[in-house]
């Protein structure tokens, strides 16, 4: 069972760097990825905007394997700035996981 | 097992935090490329590499290795690693293992770019060992810390050599200066151009005209997040190349896969291997604008296609 964190929930509310709240899960992201990564940004984005930290966790190295290219972002009929948003995720992860900052 | 994104980004900000770079090389090895150019040191307007070009050599030498470790038991002791580079600059072994033709090569990319801007008459300084790495890699890999420490170094040296105007060399460099420094730096209000931004504004005209067949590749930095895209064009159209546009090209590029070498070097490469592929399909040598993109698309194509830093081109059309 996924448990949601407060902790992963507040820092993307205080943030001012994610934003998915646009995102109509269209999937044109995921079409025009050259990684063809299935699970950014969608599905992941969801999923931290609920809070579900185990989830984000489960996915570092997908997290770690976007290129940051942002052909997604360009594409993005919602405007979401979607490498902005990997890149908070990445930050998440090195400060909450790998203890760097 | 993958290599350890943990210990490999600790590496690296380790690296910036303590020796001012992700990569930290030499003075000698960052200024060699000036050699012989009379460039005058600092000055209002200053051409800076933030050692991007001279890092390629040893980012090949590493990347050789780091595929190498990929999937091998060795990537347990990467954590080791780190606490052994904490005291010993690992970084500068692998300069040693640089080949001296690339460096050689990716200095006279360098050399270009400076004689290119004195033909167009703008009158810039250089910082020589005083010019520092950019940050670019620990901005994108979010070890915001890190990156906004050393961003503040950066912009204290602009202030202390009285820098007001910049003349980037790379679009990593760019984007880190332009756009992502004022985001992080109160008050840094230095004006960033590309050396491309610079001689298309200057109206230069070439002296020769060529016939090169070229397919051009966009930098995904320069095109989506810095608007560079006319420019390059606008450059070589004057010089009578033929231009072949990829499938993908300016706003809509295709990663050259450069990004994933450090942490997933075999992904890159396949990036890098279906790149490759589109550019060959629009036909004629291949024409980079960043050092990265160059280097990640040479080996994809492992002669093939020839793929050459634009600058090439450019100096020889323009006479420098």
């Amino acid at each position: 069972m996924s448990r949601v964190s407060s902790k992963l929930a507040s820092a993307v509310k205080c943030s001012d760097t994610f934003n998915a709240d646009a995102c109509m899960h269209c999937g044109v992201c995921t079409a025009v990825c050259p990684m063809g990564i299935e699970m950014l940004p969608r599905k992941l984005f969801r999923y931290v905007q609920v809070g579900l930290e185990d989830k984000v966790r489960e996915n570092i190295s997908t997290i770690y394997q976007c290129l940051l290219c942002g052909m997604c972002a360009e594409n993005c009929p919602a405007e979401v700035n979607i490498a902005d948003n990997v890149r908070f995720l990445r930050k998440y992860i090195n400060e909450n996981e790998f203890n760097l900052s | 097992m993958p290599l350890p994104t943990k210990d490999i980004l600790g590496i690296l900000a380790d690296n910036l935090n303590q020796r001012k770079s992700v990569l930290p090389i030499s003075n000698a090895a960052a200024t060699r490329w000036s050699k012989g150019l009379d460039l005058p040191k600092g000055g209002k307007t200053v051409l800076y590499t933030g050692h991007l070009y001279q890092l390629i050599p040893i980012i090949d030498a590493m990347s050789g290795q780091m595929s190498k470790f990929e999937n091998s038991p060795i990537t347990k002791y990467f954590g080791l690693g780190r606490n052994v580079n904490k005291f010993i600059n690992m970084t500068f072994f692998m300069g040693m293992m640089a080949s001296k033709d690339e460096q050689k090569d990716y200095d006279r990319m360098l050399r270009n770019i400076a004689l290119l801007l004195k033909k167009a008459n703008i009158d810039f300084g250089y910082l020589y060992g005083e010019e520092l790495y950019s940050g670019a890699l620990v901005y994108d890999e979010g070890v915001d810390g890190s990156f906004a420490k050393h961003a503040q170094r950066v912009a204290d040296m602009f202030k202390k050599n009285g820098v007001e105007k910049i003349i980037t060399v790379d679009p990593h460099t760019t984007h880190t200066l332009r756009t992502v420094f004022p985001e992080f730096v109160k008050g840094f209000d230095v004006e960033v151009k590309s050396y491309l931004e610079v001689l298309a504004e200057s109206g230069m005209e070439p002296d020769t005209q060529i016939t090169d067949e070229l397919s051009i590749h966009d930098s995904c930095v320069y095109a989506r997040h810095e608007n560079v895209v006319d420019q390059p064009r606008q450059l070589l159209a004057k010089t009578g190349a033929k231009l072949n546009e990829p499938r993908l090209c300016g706003k809509n590029t295709h990663c050259c896969g450069g990004p994933l070498e450090s942490l997933f070097p075999s992904e890159s490469h396949r990036i890098a291997g279906n790149r490759t592929e589109q550019l060959k399909e629009s036909g004629g040598n291949v024409a980079t604008m960043c050092p990265i993109c160059l280097v990640s698309l040479r080996k994809a194509a492992k002669g093939s296609v020839k793929v050459n830093d634009l600058s090439d081109t450019l100096a020889r059309a323009y006479g420098v």
